[in-house]
């Protein structure tokens, strides 16, 4: 439109040109000079129709050339487009005239020239669009996007200019704050669940130490055994609450770091080799050398690995392997950690990862388990945009497997110090490297 | 999308296809109203699910008169035919998601007004938990097929037709902890038939999420999405092939 404004523009200015020309012709010259004159001026509007006089414009990236709003300054622009928060402006018509780079990142891409109901459908917000459209009323509505990590958002609308008509739709980001509530709710209600039990057992002892087994040292060995125990357990469980809170805020937030996932399986394999030594299994890290980066917190992902061999040692088979295998395929790369126990009920398998979700009670209790193992397990996934994929077969033992999307260009190696012994990779077929 | 002579058409055809959006958003805002009401005990936003499902069914009726209107008077070809018919499609699924909705919300009231006996207050929640993961699981399946319509993404629409095989675990899983508890104890009948009912509907929602893949998939691709639906993840092949 501005281009062919321009050209109209130049149309008018040839054909103004021409005339005037063509005038001054007729009189100094004689008819033949005018047509000469008027078949000139023809041609080169003729031209001129396919050629564009303009240089074009550097504009701000995926704006539309037709865009009224050419009134904003350019750096005016630029400011909103790299601002933090996430901004739209609508025209009278409700329809999407700008929106910065943040928005896009919230909304996806494509969003230009829609109307506000194909870009944003919640009731309450095109209620308050229609609202400020119409009478200008600024509005405050609250906002859920639930895929693909929750997010909160507190949406503001309100019209800036009345003729022609533009409304600012700005959201501002909760999810801190709503999380907040959520979890300081959840922990509440999970610890006076969860903790109410050990706590009940170790003061019923207290009780008991004071009274008739206070002098029966026997007794006594074995009570306060016991409450060792409960104790630690709490111990445990306030741990895995807590790491899962700090987990669960930062969720939304991606992770910026490049992580070569094999030394982070190594150094979570390396913590747990002593507890792996107690039952007398072996953990084996497979896979071939050079995998690509992947985008991570390499703390969290440590956690991430350590909690998945843990609970391979655990549930596995007393003097089996514990196998972590590496691969990269399709954009991913992925870890399997493979136990040989005796398997999952399949009934069981899609709400593993749910907070205090036991397949047995008794048996995670005497493990040690707090319930939480899991579910630490696939917030830290989620945060990482990754999946989690449980497989079981009965009696032949279970395999979790992560699979994390690869660091954008991840063309740098793994440094030669990290990667697999080169005899060892050279073997071929799934490469296998002892640790214990 | 290339323009008709006739701009009327166009708009026509838009007005349609935002319709269909705004319909979609209350429907997305009346499940997760439904679905806060059962994790919360909120007995408000049940109300406020209860009510909403008026405006979704006006809105249906508001599709299929322009819809009708569009067929009569514009005889659209093609593309533009394949719009057309997706958008009362899509209507009608949406309208029963609307009602699967109201109906979890009336449970909801039911169950918070009654105290949950006989079960302990660990297994309820654990049940509710469950129907929290798998109401969070069709809520996300919604938003992205509607997504799909909006942004035309046959792709996008294709991964949510995949994707509902975990919705079915979870509710088999709540299915049969459900039927467990009945056989142990008749007493808790009662209120585990509701949550029963629960978990089915918001199973019935994926589906319809899926019906709704269909209808964008062969909206752009004027093209069926083929074969059986493959599970989600290997997960569920490779533990069920263990089942003695």
């Amino acid at each position: 439109m501005l281009e062919s404004l321009s050209i109209t523009r130049g149309k008018v200015g040839i054909l103004l040109a021409g005339m005037i020309a063509g005038g001054g012709a007729v009189l100094l010259l004689g008819a033949p000079v005018f047509w000469a004159m008027v078949v000139l001026a023809l041609a080169v509007l003729l031209v001129g129709g396919f050629v564009t006089f303009q240089e074009p414009i550097s504009r701000v990236p995926e704006q539309h050339p037709d865009d009224p709003l050419d009134i904003l300054p350019p750096l005016t622009r630029l400011v909103l487009d790299r601002l933090p928060t996430p901004v739209m402006l609508l025209d009278g018509s409700e329809r999407v005239l700008f929106v910065n780079q943040s928005m896009r990142e919230v909304l996806g891409p494509g969003l230009e020239r829609k109307k506000i109901g194909q870009v944003l459908r919640h009731p309450d917000v095109l209620a308050a669009v229609a609202d400020a459209n119409a009478a200008g009323a600024a509005a405050n509505v609250p906002l859920t996007l639930p895929v693909p990590v929750e997010r909160h958002f507190q949406v503001h609308v309100a019209r800036v200019q009345v003729a022609p008509s533009i409304t600012a739709l700005l959201l501002h980001d909760v999810t801190v704050v709503r999380r907040s509530e959520q979890m300081r709710a959840d922990f509440v209600a999970n610890a006076s669940h969860e903790l109410r039990t050990p706590l009940a057992a170790v003061s019923g002892f207290i009780d008991t130490l004071r009274g008739h087994a206070r002098d029966d040292a026997v007794a006594r060995e074995q009570f306060l055994d016991i409450m060792a125990g409960e104790t630690a357990r709490m111990r445990r469980l306030i741990h895995d609450l807590l790491s899962l809170a700090r987990i669960e805020m930062n969720e939304h937030v991606r992770p910026e770091g490049r992580i070569a996932l094999e030394g982070v399986v190594r150094q979570a394999a390396q913590v747990l080799m002593p507890l792996a030594a107690q039952d007398g299994v072996r953990i084996a890290v497979e896979g071939p050398p050079h995998l690509p980066e992947v985008l991570g917190d390499r703390d969290e992902l440590v956690q991430l690995f350590q909690n998945l061999i843990h609970n391979a040692i655990k549930y596995g088979r007393a003097g089996g392997t514990v196998t972590v295998t590496l691969a990269a395929e399709g954009g991913e790369v992925s870890a399997a950690v493979r136990d040989q126990g005796e398997g999952i009920d399949p009934a069981a398998i899609p709400r593993l990862t749910e907070r205090f979700y036991r397949v047995d009670v008794k048996r995670s209790r005497e493990r040690g388990g707090t319930g939480l193992g899991l579910a630490i397990v696939k917030h830290i996934v989620n945060r990482h945009q990754g999946r989690l994929a449980i497989e079981s077969i009965k009696g032949m033992g279970s395999t979790f497997t992560v699979h994390l999307p690869q660091a954008p260009d991840s063309s740098a190696r793994l440094p030669p110090g990290d990667a697999l012994p080169a005899e060892v990779a050279g073997t071929g077929a799934a490469p296998v490297t002892e640790m214990l | 999308m290339s323009e008709h002579i006739v701009k009327s058409f166009d708009e026509q055809l838009e007005a349609l296809s935002i319709l269909v959006s705004q319909m979609g958003g209350l429907a997305e805002a009346q499940f997760a109203d439904a679905i806060e009401a059962i994790v919360r005990r909120d007995s408000e936003a049940a109300e406020r699910a209860v009510a909403g499902d008026a405006r979704i069914d006006d809105i249906q009726r508001g599709i299929e008169d322009r819809a009708l209107k569009l067929l009569a008077l514009r005889q659209p070809m093609a593309r533009d035919l394949r719009d057309t018919l997706a958008a009362i499609k899509i209507a009608a699924e949406l309208e029963r998601i609307g009602d699967l909705a109201k109906n979890i919300a009336k449970r909801a009231l039911v169950l918070n007004r009654e105290p949950p006996a006989h079960l302990t207050q660990s297994v309820v929640q654990g049940l509710i938990q469950g129907l929290a993961r798998m109401g969070r699981q069709a809520l996300g399946q919604l938003k992205q097929v509607l997504d799909a319509f909006s942004a035309r993404r046959p792709d996008a629409a294709e991964q949510v037709w995949s994707r509902d095989g975990e919705i079915d675990e979870i509710y088999n899983s709540l299915f049969r902890e459900l039927l467990t508890y009945m056989m142990e104890d008749p007493r808790t009948i009662g209120l585990c038939t509701h949550l029963l009912f629960v978990a089915k509907n918001i199973e019935r929602c994926g589906d319809h999420c899926t019906n709704i893949a269909e209808v964008v998939y062969h909206m752009v691709e004027a093209d069926r999405l083929g074969g059986s639906r493959p599970r989600a993840d290997i997960t569920s092949q490779t533990a069920y092939e263990g089942r003695p």
